[in-house]
């Protein structure tokens, strides 16, 4: 039994996380507060020198450019926040999309908007995750369903930060986060090494040329995948600096006013959401019955509901396939199934179906095969709200065809 | 405004440091700012500093806001990374630059915009972090990169170029700074090269938080006749408090300094900073009295300039939060994750 945020916490220490700065708020205080907690145990020295380093920053502002900060001179760096702080973290997620720059952000989400409801769960921060910050930004999202999860998958966000060299947000929410479950045990490969992504060492900046053909340059996509390679400050006397920036830039991280050149960078960053989403968890498919033309599709805490809820309609006879999202961008396995059913219930909670609407946006999916399923009082789902979803819709379509 | 390299053949006679290099080597690309700019000559005393210290570029990290004055990095210090990072947040994104790497000298560079308005709250933190960096404003007046708006330390009696007056009074940053315990403030003026360069290496050399206020004109926007910031007023009413000699290392104090008038303080990394005082009585290590000189001063329209405040005991982050003596950010994973078998404890226990 443990509750989500003290997985979360824990998966960063695994991660090998160095950098954590946060502000209170709930859902999600507990998080950074796990973390402190397992580092005094797990990351103390014999003389007691800490190998980790935590603020409690002066706001969300300072919370998020800290651990931007700390990723940026290549200290695996993350920060906690709920849906307010998600508001005040938009201009420097909107930097560190842009400037390239990897950062971990646990969204425990709450029930909004404005202050909303604090000590109630939701997810109706969907859309302004997905897309937060001015300008056209997009970032990569990971949906937790249990703490066994947000361990797993909090270890994972480091990894995915470092190699798409971007701002990765773990989408937890207060079910999640503050209530004990009854989960998996948490589980860790000691062979999987940590992907620190593409940073360059003395070396390999002195061997580049001669290793990949081409000079280096901070913006430049080698690899055909539209990942760049970065340097870390302090790493070779003459080689490899540059001016991160905000403002636009070239290839070589030089400022820029050319509209073209602009242009070229941006459409790279959206190529670069093509590598992301080869690299981020498969969904969990499950197939009731292989010609069922009826779909449903849920992420996050609603799946032991979703499960229970599409057993019950199993024994009433109805087989539900279902696919439970595990991140945004959508992989090709979410397209396929969109594709194979032609009525897909989008189970969610928030009041405007935004995960319909991404689905709708980013995987093209029409928009008349998708049903929303929306419960956004507060309370965690049920059970018998899917199946009286599901019912009810069915039961409407059928008099609408009589 | 674009990019302008500037060719790199070094001229055989140019004076070398320590390490061989030259003053080019810590030069930055051309500046575009305004010409007779004051940001521009701080640029120059913190290359002319960089490069008498003999320090490594590529191990300083300069971090900026927004503003002409957090363009500047750009023109200084061409082998370090640089982070233009948004308006007013250098402090929180150098607070985690810094918890990264302990090793680094870290320059931010701000204005008076960046600091005294939208990013007053992070540098008040900073300080209190005893964040280990040199904070430089760039302080002019006014917001120059959104035409001159006033900022927020604009004196109530220094109207704007159109004749306007400005109706608040003004945010002292040097007194901010002593009263939330910064270890070393000092004010200067980007005309004033001899004081500059030696209070910017003791800046540097200070282990903790090393403020400094450099009154910079704004050539386009806040340097008529009346303004307060204009290269004129600052220099007639430039109020040196004290002559600042910044002994390195290896050199030996020769000069024989008459006591009671002169003070010593040893630097974290062997230097001194030894300061003669100018007018009598101002213990830089009396806060109270650091206060009392900005202010008696300013009430009769005086800026003093030096050594505001030093404190003697250095403290940083680090000391504060016990973070190990290497660099976090290169601690190897084996030493930072626990393995399959801690999780196995873990998970018993939770059982
Ligand atoms: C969030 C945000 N608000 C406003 C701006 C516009 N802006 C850019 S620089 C600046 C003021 C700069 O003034 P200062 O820091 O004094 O620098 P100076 O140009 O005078 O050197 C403002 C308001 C911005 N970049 N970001
Ligand atoms: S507008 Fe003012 S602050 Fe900006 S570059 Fe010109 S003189 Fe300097
Ligand atoms: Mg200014």
């Amino acid at each position: 039994m443990i509750t989500g945020n003290d997985a979360a916490g824990l998966g960063a220490i695994y991660a090998g996380a160095t950098v954590c700065a946060w502000y209170p708020i709930t859902p999600s205080t507990s998080l950074a507060e796990a973390f402190e907690r397992y580092a005094r145990r797990l990351r103390v020295t014999k003389d007691g020198k800490r190998l980790y380093g935590i603020v409690q920053a002066e706001d969300e502002l300072a919370a998020i450019g800290v651990a931007i900060g700390g990723g940026w001179n290549g200290a695996r760096s993350f920060t906690a926040t709920s849906g307010p702080g998600i508001s005040l973290m938009s201009e420097f997620l909107g930097l560190s999309y842009f400037a390239e720059v990897p950062v971990v952000l646990f969204n425990i989400q709450r029930g909004g908007p404005s202050t909303g409801m604090p000590t109630r769960t939701g997810q109706p921060d969907i859309l302004s995750c997905a897309y937060a910050s001015h300008g056209d930004t997009k970032h990569v999202l990971l949906f937790p369903a249990n703490p066994t999860e947000c361990f797993s998958m909090g270890a994972e966000a480091f990894n995915l930060a470092e190699r798409l060299q971007a701002p990765i947000m773990v989408m937890s929410d207060l079910d999640i986060g503050m209530n004990d479950w009854i989960t998996d045990p948490l589980a860790w490969d000691d062979t999987k090494v940590h992907d620190r992504g593409k940073v360059l060492s003395a070396e390999q900046l002195d061997s580049f040329r001669e290793t990949k053909g081409r000079d280096w340059g901070r913006y430049q996509d080698i690899d055909g995948d539209a990942i760049p390679y970065r340097t870390l400050p302090g790493t070779h006397p003459t080689k490899g600096a540059f001016f991160t920036r905000g403002t636009s830039h070239d290839e070589n991280a030089r400022y820029t006013e050319d509209g073209g050149v602009h242009a070229r960078v941006l459409d790279r960053i959206r190529r670069k959401f093509d590598t992301a989403s080869k690299l981020v968890p498969k969904p969990e498919v499950s197939v009731r019955d292989k010609s069922s033309r009826i779909g449903l599709i849920y992420f996050g805490a609603t799946r032991p509901a979703v499960i229970e809820g599409l057993d019950l309609l199993e024994r009433e006879g109805l087989k539900i396939n279902s696919l439970r999202l595990k991140a945004f961008p959508f992989t090709s396995e979410v397209k396929a199934f969109c594709a194979a059913h032609d009525q897909i219930f989008v189970v969610e909670q928030n009041r405007d179906a935004q995960m319909r609407s991404l689905l709708m946006v980013e995987a093209n999916v029409p928009g008349d095969k998708l049903v929303a399923a929306l419960s956004y009082d507060g309370t965690p789902m049920t059970a018998a709200f899917v199946r009286g979803a599901v019912l009810n819709r069915l039961r409407h379509d059928k008099q609408a065809a009589e | 405004m674009s990019y302008i390299t500037k060719p790199v053949a070094h001229h055989p006679a140019l004076k070398r440091n320590t390490l061989g290099l030259t003053h080019r080597d810590y030069e930055g690309t051309m500046s575009t700012l305004c010409a007779g700019c004051g940001h521009d000559s701080i640029t120059a005393a913190l290359i002319e500093a960089c490069f008498e210290m003999d320090l490594p570029a590529h191990r300083i990290a300069k971090i900026s806001g927004i503003g002409c004055s957090s363009k500047a990095p750009t023109y200084f210090l061409g082998r370090s990374h640089g982070f233009n990072s948004v308006h007013g947040r250098m402090p929180s994104v150098t607070t985690g630059a810094n918890m990264a790497n302990r090793d680094l000298v870290y320059i931010g560079v701000s204005g008076d915009g960046d600091t005294a308005s939208i990013g007053f709250g992070q540098f008040c933190h900073a300080v209190r972090r005893k964040l280990n960096m040199t904070y430089i404003v760039m302080n002019n007046g006014c917001y120059g990169l959104t035409k001159g708006q006033f900022s927020a330390t604009n004196d109530k009696t220094s109207p704007s170029k159109k004749g306007e007056q400005n109706p608040f009074d003004a945010i002292d940053l040097c007194q901010t700074a002593i009263q939330l315990g910064a270890g070393f403030v000092a004010r200067s003026f980007s005309g004033d090269k001899r004081q500059l360069i030696p209070l910017i290496k003791s800046a540097i050399s200070y282990k903790g938080f090393a403020f400094l206020d450099v009154v910079s004109p704004c050539v386009t926007f806040n340097n008529h006749p009346t303004s307060t910031k204009s290269y004129d007023y600052v220099r007639a009413h430039n109020q040196a408090i004290d002559k600042l000699d910044y002994v390195e290392e290896k050199e030996e104090i020769t000069a024989d300094y008459e006591a009671g008038t002169s003070l010593a303080v040893e630097m974290h990394d062997g230097s001194k900073l030894v300061l003669h005082k100018l007018n009598g009585s101002h213990d830089p290590r009396d806060a109270d009295a650091a206060i009392m000189t900005i202010r008696k001063n300013a009430a009769r329209g005086q800026v003093a300039t030096g050594v505001l405040y030093v404190n003697e005991q250095q403290q940083d982050l680090h000391d504060v939060l016990e973070t190990d003596d290497r660099p976090l950010n290169e601690l190897p994973m084996a030493e930072l994750c626990p393995g399959s078998k801690a999780l196995d404890g873990i998970n018993a226990r939770l059982r």
